[in-house]
């Protein structure tokens, strides 16, 4: 590919290529204090490319793909660069990790304990992970917590966190000094906007740290917190898993363990105050 | 004809995670999960040691997990849904 950038986010290299310059300088600039892969080698490539070579020209658009491609993935426009790159990282860890169980959460952690909150786009799992850092806790990552089946710990993967529509000013709020990429508007997910984590979550990303509490968050509800029986927790985090089933029996003994081990809450929140205010009652409560 | 037996999978078949009234079964054979409820584990634990008729099976629930308020007839369809489901072999 004519541009490229390698980075690695916890323990995961990626090395991006693209036709286009744009999405990698902005990626470039993003990430620069994070680390290289280990050893130079990515564990996963990423393209972002023109499907006919004019169209790095007229009408840029960028199709994703890599190790691991879906072939309806529609193409994005070449202002939504970062987004493309966004996506076709998530898609290959998505579909491509076999050393952890993938959990589609969003993750913080306070004295070695993490707090996972999972939930469907637009649950708050962005957000609410990012005004608990600016209280304090260690962010750990706003998409993906990577649980060791071995160990029973959690990895932190905190890439460039993707905040969505009311959650960028709520985050911008919180953390007016954080560095912030461009302001992606409609796009298929409404607006985005990505902010680079804080420097102590970068630095610290490669220290796992135990489940402790898993928050299932529903945004745009009356304040309520109720428990979610175990066997209701596990259905829902086979379902939050992408890898659960690739998984086998790994996969099984590390959900199974997971729900053994943590209480699962479920909480509906009005707004971020809210939703801060409840999980750290129920942490206190542990 | 002879009443038909019921074998579960082999003792190291099955991974067995319970979780409230539900209990999470990974079968290795298929890969699959599957979440059972009470008398299923139950069934699959005695079908596991050998294969069963149905009035076996039946006594042995009872005497084992105190199990007797299920009828003939539930115990069947119980173990038609583990058949189904790939769990139970009827042989």
């Amino acid at each position: 590919m004519r541009h490229a950038f390698s980075v690695r986010i916890g323990p995961i290299g990626f090395r991006i290529g693209s036709d286009w310059r744009a999405p990698i300088a902005t990626l470039e600039t993003l990430y620069r204090n994070y680390p290289g892969p280990r050893d130079g080698v990515a564990d996963f490539t990423v393209r972002l490319f023109a499907r006919r070579p004019w169209r790095r020209f007229v009408r840029p658009s960028v199709e994703i793909g890599g190790d691991y491609m879906l072939p309806e993935a529609a193409p994005l426009p070449l202002r939504q660069g970062l987004l493309a790159a966004e996506m076709a990282m998530n898609l290959q860890m998505a579909l491509g990790v076999r050393r952890y169980l993938l959990l589609h959460a969003s993750a913080v952690e306070r004295d070695g304990h993490a707090v996972l909150m999972t939930g469907i786009s637009g649950a708050g799992k962005s957000t609410l992970a990012t005004l608990l850092a600016a209280r304090g806790w260690r962010f750990m990552g706003d998409e993906f917590a990577l649980l060791d089946p071995a160990t029973g710990l959690v990895h932190a993967f905190p890439r460039l966190i993707s905040l969505k529509n009311e959650g960028i000013a709520a985050a911008e709020a919180a953390w007016p000094a954080a560095r912030m990429g461009p302001l992606l508007r409609a796009t298929p997910k409404g607006d985005i906007r990505h902010m680079v984590p804080d420097a102590r979550a970068i630095a610290t990303m490669d220290t796992p740290a135990t489940p402790a509490l898993l928050v299932f968050p529903r945004y745009g509800f009356a304040a309520e917190t109720r428990p979610v029986p175990p066997a209701e927790a596990f259905v829902r985090m086979t379902q939050a898993s992408t890898n659960y089933v690739a998984l086998g029996e790994a996969g099984f003994r590390g959900l199974t363990g997971l729900i053994a081990q943590v209480p699962s809450v479920a909480i509906d929140y009005p707004d971020g105050a809210s939703a801060i205010a409840q999980v750290e009652a129920l942490w206190s409560a542990l | 004809m002879p009443d038909a037996l019921y074998r579960g999978p082999p003792e190291d078949g099955l991974l067995i995670a319970p979780l409230d009234a539900f209990t999470a079964v990974y079968h290795r054979a298929s890969g699959i999960t599957h979440l059972l409820t009470e008398p299923a584990p139950q069934i699959l634990a005695i079908l596991q040691e050998r294969a069963l008729s149905l009035d076996s099976l039946l006594d042995r629930l009872e005497r084992d997990y105190d199990l007797a308020d299920g009828t003939r007839e539930a115990l069947a369809a119980r173990l038609d849904e583990l058949v189904e489901a790939g769990l139970v072999a009827r042989l």
